[in-house]
């Protein structure tokens, strides 16, 4: 390879369509031009099928659930079956005693505190799943109950039961004044003097992450050729390293004794980083039985224990002068169980004039908050939507023109154009309840708009691909993180062929085995943006080294060779060409295996964050107070589109989450006994193929140059703006404003009664 | 769920047999004697399925219908002469659960089915119907509980078909264990909490259903009929609420009508006051207000509940209009 030794300046186009920038960006020398606007892509940017559409559609693909093997045992987790109290005995005699029963552990002791209906006390593995069912049961373990509060208004009372530990549930409040210079005083004197006020409070739920596969794993030990133990763990996660670090930890054991896999999983929405407990009792279990181990959890105890997304009670104070926010004013209550942490994200997107926000994380006996997808945002989002529209209704304002003045970002002005043109916005009512939309039956439409940013651009943090070139014209990348669902191995493999130039349909990606080079945990919407770079560096860093290697054998320079369309050619003489597989065989016994790491982000930049904007139609019963989605037009911009199959499946997904949490989604919990009382997917509700709105996907191309392939996430910004979109959709169809989550009949026909009447 | 053992048998009195004398579950579809196996509400020493009894399949529609113990809700909800003699039948079946779920449903399992009450399904809880000292769901979450007949016990009757059924009078034929046959009709079939906490309808430990019989009188005079539901979803939800409505029409006016509420009551619920509202009357909106107004009269709502009231006048009025062919 011949090396240039000088620090490279690339000048590159940013921005839209319409709004187009030039930076300058300095280069590693061995580094190919970052991908911008003037990029001509033969593979990025179509509609490309997933690599593994086929494997999952036949049931190929093997998950964690899958796994089998000879000899396997079962386990299955001893849960308290009180919400409060102190372990005064586990007994596991009973369950061992069960024949088929291989081993039992611990996973508290006597004297230890439960905290919620469902927190793991014991663990049994047997030979099958229906033995380790009954060992389960056999387990008796008995408790000084205390008293619990499950819900935040029963955990904030004064002389509320006290959950865990301290003397009271509700931690040290948070306050934050934006900006600083403003005082008490001055956020009140504004409110008081502002043209269109709001004073309301907001109400949502939590919602689980029910995700398809549950949480879980199979562990199986082995020896290496030396005697060491060692331990392969196949694990449902969305953090392959982090399960590894994790095991490393709990086990005593070093990295090179461990391995993760997880070549497909079936969701985590945020509820699946690390090493988690059943994954943790399975290769206990297999440790202390000698056997593989399978731990699984099912689906009630994943609604109990998988995690969730805290609720929130915001009463909010929001003011506007002259078609300006200048007041925001909120006190937020929620919480994340008996760990508490219960934060909203509301404060975002438009300029708030002066903002206070107080924030209270209540302590209550229900299993732990964990990330789910923007955490934080949809229920703080479905406030602010409401709180602007019911600013710019005061001030007799379009509620995009409204917004319009008081966001500043330009890809979302050029957003709200495109879905205003796709939904029809001069259909919607100008006035809530009333107009041609509405109609003048009992089923009133209308339409509503919410908006979303995001920025995450991802990171240079150890990340790298290795590719593996090979005589047939083979091509491997491999990379050691998990692929949640996104289409994470599709988009590796089409950054990785477009910047290599090999044909599309020779690209293999291996993910999910933690021996392979290190990739990121998929939090954060950090995945995208970390992959496609790494792929697009390591797919030149191999171009580079394998026209090193065919270029001896041809007898040409390897400077003066390029790859593209599947045909390595000279460039100054493009007639002269060999086709990919003939130049593959050119490495005869021989393969080109490099191993790259990402590239550093760029500083300039075009934007530091990603936009968005929905808009809902929806249709109201007013008498029966059902609320049908009819449409929704989602817009959003990730920086590059390497594959528009995948960027609007993660825009589908994120509608169809998002109106999931507005109109269905509810954890119930039974105050008295402490218990959830819908832990199914019968009466915990999700949508089903007939509450499916017409949902239009627009991938709003941009290059905002944060990284070398231009990719940004977009995981996440997808499910924030929807339940607040539906909601003004509502309140234009009615003329009322459900103020509530999940959007629940009762509470629709409540709404309208308040107001006097359905029609 | 415990350990059984798995039996299957030839004869429907087999079956019975079983039942009562070894505490047997009769499985048909299984639906929902699977729940309750697998929540161990039910532990039973052995199972048997009634698969492999002949006959029981089968749709036999002339002057009257005869529908089989194991036809599916699905079959019922395809079936062409019951969609046009007795659309509301058709209809309720089609309306319940998800595709899947029909498929699998049986037609007699839908009537016999256990209640869906949060509180009962749950081990861990011990409700007044287990033989708790109160019904749960009283000071509790009752949003989707009964609002009416509830002072004992708030679950609503769960089946989409009954209310159908006793719309038109029909009747379940049964065999007693020791072969004495019985023929109930569908409306005398449940029982209310007051009667008994512990059980939803009359028949005897290994009594068995043969069959469920529409007479040709409720079929004659071009009777004509609507099934609504309001659901919170489209698909594999439970109704909020729902209703039959049938009436027999003289052009305009109203000679007959039936009306049955369901997923509002421990049983299926039906209204003759507001039946007689309507009777002699001729068809429009107001009547139908009248009369869905008039079948919510007496409602006690619990805490959650008092929605049903103002939705349930919505929905019956509707499906009243639409049974008269008038939305
Ligand atoms: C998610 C979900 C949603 C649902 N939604 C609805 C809905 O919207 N509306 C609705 O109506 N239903 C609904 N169902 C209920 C479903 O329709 C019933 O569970 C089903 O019809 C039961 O029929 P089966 O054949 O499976 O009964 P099984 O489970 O086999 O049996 C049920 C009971 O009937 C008894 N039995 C069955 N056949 C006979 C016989 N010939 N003689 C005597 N006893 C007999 C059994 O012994 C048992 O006690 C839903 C169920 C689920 C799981």
């Amino acid at each position: 390879m011949t090396k240039k030794n000088y620090d490279r300046e690339e000048t590159l186009k940013l921005g839209f369509a319409g709004n187009v920038v030039e930076k300058k960006v300095k280069l590693a020398d061995d580094q190919a031009k970052p991908w911008d606007l003037d990029t001509k892509f033969q593979y990025a940017g179509k509609h490309i099928p997933r690599f593994d559409g086929l494997a999952k559609a036949s049931g190929r693909a093997k998950y964690s659930y899958d796994m089998n093997f000879p000899g396997m045992l079962h386990a299955r987790i001893v849960r308290a079956n009180i919400p409060n109290g102190k372990i005064t005995d586990i007994d596991v005699s009973g369950a061992e005693a069960i024949p088929g029963v291989k081993a039992t552990m611990l996973l508290k002791k006597v004297g230890d505190r439960v905290r919620f209906d469902g927190e793991g006390v014991a663990a049994v593995c047997a030979t099958n799943l229906e033995i380790a069912e009954d060992a389960m049961r056999a387990v008796v373990v008995t408790y000084e109950k205390m008293a619990h509060a499950v819900i935040v208004d029963d955990a904030s009372k004064d002389g509320a039961p006290i959950v865990d530990k301290g003397d009271t549930n509700k931690s040290p409040e948070s306050v934050n004044i934006n900006p600083r210079e403003v005082s008490e005083d001055e956020i009140n004197k504004r409110f008081a003097a502002a043209d269109a006020k709001v004073e309301a409070t907001y109400r949502t739920q939590v919602q689980t992450h029910s995700a398809l596969e549950t949480h879980g794993g199979v562990a199986k030990w082995d020896k290496d050729s030396s005697g060491n133990p060692t331990l392969t763990v196949w694990a449902s996660t969305q953090g392959s390293f982090s399960v590894l670090d994790g095991l490393c930890g709990n086990l005593k054991l070093d990295r090179s004794q461990v391995e993760v896999i997880c070549e497909y999983m079936g969701g985590g929405f945020g509820a699946k980083f690390g090493a988690d407990q059943p994954t943790l009792v399975a290769a206990n279990l297999a440790k202390k039985a000698g056997a593989p181990v399978k731990c699984m959890l099912n689906r009630k105890e994943e609604h109990l224990a998988g995690g969730n997304r805290p609720d929130s009670i915001h009463h909010v104070r929001a003011g506007a002068t002259d078609g300006k926010i200048v007041v925001f004013d909120v006190t937020n209550y929620g919480t994340g169980g008996y760990t508490g942490g219960a934060g909203a994200r509301n404060i975002m997107i438009y300029d708030m004039g002066a903002s206070r926000k107080v924030e209270y994380a209540v302590k209550t006996n229900c299993g732990p908050a964990t990330a789910m997808r923007a955490p934080g945002h949809p229920q703080g989002s479905f406030v602010l939507e409401q709180v602007v529209d019911e600013l710019a209704e005061k001030l007799n304002m379009d509620p995009i023109e409204f917004r319009l003045k008081n966001d500043r970002y330009p890809m979302r002005k050029a957003q709200y154009e495109k879905a205003m043109e796709l939904i029809d916005w001069s259909r919607r009512n100008k006035k809530g309840g009333e107009g041609a939309l509405a109609g003048t039956g009992p089923k009133k439409r209308g339409l509503g708009v919410g908006a979303s940013t995001w920025g995450q651009n991802g990171n240079r943090d150890g990340t790298a691909m290795a590719v593996i070139i090979n005589a047939d014209g083979g091509v491997e990348v491999r990379n050691g993180c998990q692929d949640i669902g996104t289409g994470t191995r599709t988009i590796i493999g089409i950054c990785a062929a477009e910047a290599l130039g090999c044909p599309l349909e020779n690209m293999k990606v291996r993910l999910g085995h933690t021996r392979d080079p290190y990739g990121p945990a998929s939090g954060g919407s950090v995945t995208a943006p970390t992959v496609t770079a790494a792929a697009k560096d390591a797919g030149h860093a191999a171009k580079l080294a394998f026209l090193d290697k065919i270029s001896k054998k041809l007898s040409v320079d390897a400077a003066k060779l390029d790859i593209s369309l599947g045909k390595v050619f000279v460039k100054d003489d493009p007639a002269k060409s060999w086709n990919w597989h003939d130049a593959c065989k050119l490495l005869g016994v021989e393969t080109v295996e490099v191993t790259k790491e990402r590239s550093d982000n760029f500083r300039a930049n075009f934007s530091g964050q990603v936009g968005g904007v929905q808009i809902a139609e929806v249709e109201v019963d007013t008498e029966t107070g059902v609320v049908r989605v009819i449409k929704v037009v989602a817009v959003h911009d990730a920086g590059l589109v390497i594959d528009r199959l995948t960027f609007e499946s993660q825009i589908l997904g994120g509608v169809i989450q998002g109106m999931s949490f507005a109109l269905f989604e509810n954890r119930v919990m039974d105050r008295k006994s402490g218990k959830m009382l819908n832990n199914n997917l019968e009466s915990y509700k999700i949508p089903g193929s007939l509450d499916m709105p017409e949902i239009v996907t627009v991938a709003f191309d941009i290059s905002n140059g944060h990284n070398s392939a231009g990719v940004a996430g977009l995981g996440e910004p997808t499910v924030i703006p929807t339940a607040g979109a539906i909601a003004n959709a509502i309140a234009n169809a009615t003329g009322v404003r459900v103020r509530s989550l999940p959007m629940t009949p009762d509470k629709v026909l409540a709404a309208l009664a308040a107001k006097g009447g359905s029609r | 769920m415990n350990r059984f053992e798995y039996l299957e048998v030839t004869t429907l009195e087999m079956a019975g047999k079983l039942a009562a004398e070894k505490g047997a579950a009769v499985r048909a579809g299984g639906v929902d004697v699977q729940d309750l196996l697998k929540e161990h509400l039910i532990e039973p020493a052995s199972v048997v399925s009634i698969r492999n009894v002949p006959n029981l399949q089968e749709i036999k529609a002339g002057e009257n219908i005869s529908i089989g113990p194991r036809v599916t809700l699905a079959q019922l909800a395809a079936d062409r002469a019951v969609a046009s003699k007795a659309r509301a039948i058709a209809i309720s079946a089609g309306e319940a659960a998800s595709p899947q779920i029909r498929n699998q449903a049986t037609c007699a399992g839908n009537l016999l089915q256990r209640p869906r009450c949060w509180y009962f399904r749950n081990e861990e809880l011990l409700c007044a119907r287990k033989g708790g000292p109160e019904c749960l769901a009283h000071d509790g979450e009752n949003q989707y509980h009964a609002i009416f007949g509830n002072k004992n016990c708030a679950i609503v009757h769960p089946s989409n078909l009954a209310p159908a059924l006793i719309a038109f009078d029909a009747t379940v034929k049964t065999v007693k264990v020791g072969g004495a046959r019985r023929e109930i009709s569908v409306a005398a079939l449940f029982v209310t909490p007051e009667t008994d906490i512990h059980k939803e309808h009359v028949l005897e430990p290994g009594e068995m259903m043969e069959s469920i019989e529409v007479p040709a009188a409720a079929l004659a005079g071009g009777a004509k009929s609507a099934f609504a539901v309001v659901r919170e979803k489209q698909t594999y939800d439970w109704p909020l609420l729902c209703a039959a409505v049938k009436l027999t029409m003289d052009g305009k006016n109203i000679k007959d009508a039936r009306i049955v509420l369901g997923a509002v009551c421990p049983v299926p619920l039906r209204r003759e006051n507001a039946e007689k509202l309507l009777i002699g009357k001729s068809l429009d909106e107001s009547a139908a207000r009248v009369a869905a107004t008039a079948a919510f009269d007496g409602a006690t709502p619990l805490a959650q509940n008092g929605y049903k009231v103002p939705m349930g006048i919505a929905m019956l009025m509707r499906a009243i209009l639409e049974a008269g062919g008038l939305s």
